[in-house]
């Protein structure tokens, strides 16, 4: 008897949400610690929005789109934290026991992270909507930003598990967690790339693809649509995730070592 | 008929590492039980990951249920299952959501799927505490659900990598005689890798004893034990003056050319007659007026025989050396 | 116990927490890594802050964020260290070093030494880097010294933070409750703009939270235009004593439990 692909993945992917939910450490920081930031953010930073050429009178409207990447850090780690505890424990030679191919593992486990990843988004909406946020893009826009959110949730759930089968050990996936904020914080995080003064900082952030991700969320609460913007942020995260996926394919050809 | 489990020359190299198989050869017959037992490092558990179709071979072959491990692993798979070392559970999920997803991956038919998982459950006894996080359950619970899950799709053969390790001695009982039944009852084979002398003694139909990557020794427990002599018999003297006379009375029923050995306080003989001679040695030593302290007939144990195998004792090397040397079997 | 005796336990808990931190780059990469990190970061990318009106500070952009990096990397100087003390008694060693310290008090007295040379040497580097970044310093030796101290009672305060916290529940997994004050704590303090520049509810809490004293009072010390610097030294102290009997009390927690 073997199991299909997709009913494989369904399996997977029913534990991978249910293991996500259960776990109030990983969700509730992530949610949280978010708002938490953005709201301190804004109210330190509203002066900046008098910096002439600065996209939108409202810094909450423009820092909201930096929950949106920190839940995906936190997904890097959540995620990759779950895998590496089934390398540790054994669970994934359990699994490997079974008919199950290596694309339903990676893709099952990546469902708690995009569940999680869309709720979150939805959750970051409202609550900023709430605060005083204008988004421009309208009722047209939610889904784009949830289909946003999501494959934004992909980039970095993907990044997670190759980071997972790489490394093998949750203290070392944990370990990536500040490289990440690097990422975030050496970005368009806290102002227009095209305001920022040092050259080189402005330089990174250019070539920094996580400030694509920040300006595609971004647009749709400042500007509404942008096409290129959209684009940008779709794509980058899109290739993110797919790099990161190929890359967790091949780690798992290693780790996985049955014949 | 072919063999459940045949293996010729199997060797294992790790990258830059050690030789943890270094060469061997077993044949498991269906619906037989075959301990495999050694200390901690001798290669138990990576020859069943090899068996398993976890990590590949290095050189050799090995057959199981008539698949080749190494070019044949799914067909393996589908015939085997394996509780390995560690009781690799999800702590998030309950006993019944790891069937579910268990029955799901081995393929069940989705109306079968609820109905083995409850029939298992109920089975290993985890009925009650089936809808409860097994980040919850104690070590038994654990095991027991963990075999559970090798058995879901009922495989014609087992892998049982140490699987009362750990466990209280009410929980390893209660895994012994599900070993039993599977092995009796259903015909199951059964390859059980352990550190328990009494647990290979009680359980299995022969022994492979693994030391340093090789079977230094293969058979019926009893058969092995037979091969090292005949029992022996140690006596500590009531005073210590005596020692000298209660060694010559025993020597008087050593085995030919075998002296008694002493240690500080006891004298022992192996005994040429078996225990048959054990009524005899007290009445020679009542006779002498050689008064004891402490007299202990000790019959030939696995380790003995792993003592004269590989020159070193398994008691103390395994994780419970002294529990096993505790239930040493106890004078006629 | 005599003074010799406590001294003595006090040193060589402190050495091997200094052995162990300098002896392993898990532990000392991040420390140095962290605090550079966000001074670039943060001076970098938002040094167009200073064009904002009314934003008056005269040594530049860099000093003025240069004042909370120091803050915030002897804080978090003082956490990391808590963190090693939660590792400590959740793997029995706390207990193994109560049983053989007469006066256990000196074994927080020797974490905190430990804590002290640990915040010194990431001043010195950061005050070095900044310095050959081109970071201006206004101030002279006396003021910088003072910068220096002012840290390092901020690094103890924290450390008796996190340590009270640590003997309590002597767990590594109280880590974000040791971490999570601390960075609430200096977030909420003018940490982009000055205190003057903020607006709304941070201004609000801003100006009751002791941290923006000591961090406009550095600011002061570098800029040599000194802002109530004896009262953010008596308030330095006076929440080091605050968290010090915190710390002690939880010290009597971690005995009663048998470490």
């Amino acid at each position: 008897m073997s199991g299909s692909l997709a009913l494989q993945v369904g399996a997977l992917a029913r534990r991978s949400v249910f293991r996500t939910l259960r776990q109030p450490a990983q969700v509730v920081p992530s949610l949280i610690f978010p708002m938490i930031l953005v709201a301190i953010n804004s109210a330190g930073l509203g002066k900046v929005t008098e910096i002439p050429g600065f996209p939108t009178d409202s810094f909450l409207t423009f820092a909201l789109a930096i929950p949106f990447i920190q839940a995906g850090i936190f997904s890097v780690s959540n995620g990759g934290s779950d895998l590496a505890r089934d390398i540790e424990t054994g669970f994934l030679d359990r699994l490997a026991l079974t008919p199950m191919s290596g694309v339903s593992l990676v893709t099952g486990q990546l469902a708690g992270v995009l569940v999680l990843g869309v709720a979150q988004g939805a959750i970051y909406l409202v609550v900023g909507l709430a605060a005083g946020a204008h988004f421009e893009a309208g009722l047209a826009g939610v889904p784009v930003l949830l289909a946003l959110a999501l494959c934004i949730s992909f980039a970095f759930g993907c990044i997670g598990i190759f980071a997972a089968l790489r490394l093998g050990t949750g203290e070392a996936v944990q370990g990536l967690f500040p490289v990440l904020f690097v990422f975030l914080f050496l970005s368009s995080m806290n102002l227009p790339r095209n305001l920022i003064e040092q050259d080189w900082f402005q330089t990174v952030a250019t070539y920094n693809p996580v400030s694509y991700l920040i300006e595609g969320v971004r647009s749709l609460f400042i500007q509404g649509f942008d096409g290129e913007a959209l684009a940008l942020g779709f794509g980058f995260s899109i290739a993110i995730g797919l790099a990161f996926l190929a890359a967790a394919s091949a780690s798992l050809r290693t780790r996985l070592t049955r014949t | 008929m072919p063999a459940a489990i045949e293996v010729r020359d199997l060797v294992k190299v790790f990258k830059k590492g050690p030789r943890a198989v270094d060469g061997i050869d077993l044949r498991v017959e269906e619906g037989e039980i075959y301990g495999f037992l050694g200390p901690n490092g001798a290669g138990k558990s990576t020859t069943v990951h090899v068996l398993t179709t976890l990590i590949p071979p290095t050189e050799g072959k090995a057959l199981v249920a008539g698949y080749d491990v190494a070019t044949q692993g799914a067909d393996v798979r589908e015939h085997i299952g394996a509780a390995l070392q560690e009781a690799a559970l999800d702590p998030f999920l309950t006993a019944r959501e790891h069937m579910r997803l268990q029955t799901a991956l081995q393929g069940l038919p989705r109306d079968e799927r609820r109905r083995r998982g409850d029939e298992l459950i109920e089975r290993v006894g985890l009925s009650e505490a089936a809808d409860r996080k097994v980040g919850g359950y104690s070590g038994g619970m654990k095991r027991r659900l963990d075999l559970a899950l090798a058995l879901v799709h009922g495989p014609r053969i087992l892998f049982l990598d140490e699987p009362t390790t750990g466990l209280d001695p009410q929980s390893r009982s209660a895994m012994w005689d599900e070993v039993e039944r599977l092995a009796s009852g259903e015909g199951v084979t059964v390859f059980l890798t352990t550190q328990y002398l009494e647990e290979a003694d009680r359980l299995a139909d022969r022994v492979g004893i693994i030391d340093g990557g090789r079977i230094v020794a293969e058979g019926t427990p009893a058969a092995l034990k037979a091969e090292i002599g005949q029992p022996s018999v140690e006596a500590v003297a009531a005073d210590p003056s005596d020692r000298g006379r209660l060694a010559g009375v025993l020597a008087r029923f050593g085995q030919d050319g075998d002296c008694p050995q002493s240690t500080p306080e006891a004298v022992a003989v192996r005994l040429a007659g078996g225990e048959g001679n054990l009524a005899d040695v007290v009445r020679a030593l009542d006779s002498e007026g050689v008064a004891v302290e402490h007299l202990q007939l000790h019959a030939p144990s696995l380790d003995d025989v792993f003592l004269a195998k590989t020159g070193h004792s398994l008691e103390g090397e395994g994780e419970e050396g002294d529990q096993a040397a505790a239930h040493a079997p106890q004078p006629a | 116990m005599s003074v010799g005796r406590y001294r003595s336990v006090a040193l060589v808990v402190a050495w091997r927490n200094l052995h162990n931190f300098f002896g392993n780059p898990a532990l000392l990469i991040p420390s140095i890594m962290f605090p550079l990190f966000f001074f670039v970061a943060f001076a970098g990318g938002l040094s167009r802050v200073e064009d904002l009106p009314n934003f008056d500070f005269g040594s530049g952009y860099t000093a003025f964020q240069f004042s909370f990096v120091l803050m915030q990397a002897s804080a978090f100087g003082g956490v990391f260290t808590g963190f090693g003390i939660a590792r400590d008694f959740e793997s029995g060693f706390g207990r193994r070093m109560m049983l053989a310290a007469p006066r256990r008090s000196a074994l927080l007295t020797g974490y905190a030494l430990s804590a002290l040379v640990r915040a010194l040497f990431i001043q010195v580097l950061l005050f070095g880097i900044a310095l050959a970044a081109g970071m201006n310093v206004d101030g002279g030796a006396p003021q910088l010294i003072g910068m220096s101290a002012l840290g390092l009672l901020v690094n103890v305060t924290a450390l008796m933070w996190a340590a009270g916290i640590a003997l309590r529940f002597r767990s590594i997994q109280a880590g974000p409750l040791m971490q999570i004050p601390v960075f609430l704590a200096l977030f909420l303090a003018p940490v982009y703009v000055p205190l003057d520049l903020l607006e709304g509810w941070v201004h609000a809490v801003a100006t009751f939270n002791p941290f923006t004293l000591i961090l406009e009072s550095l600011r002061g010390l570098v800029s040599d235009e000194p802002f109530h610097t004896g009262a953010a030294f008596l308030a330095a102290l006076a929440l080091g004593a605050v968290f010090l009997a915190w710390a002690l009390r939880g010290l009597r927690a971690a005995e009663a439990a048998g470490g």
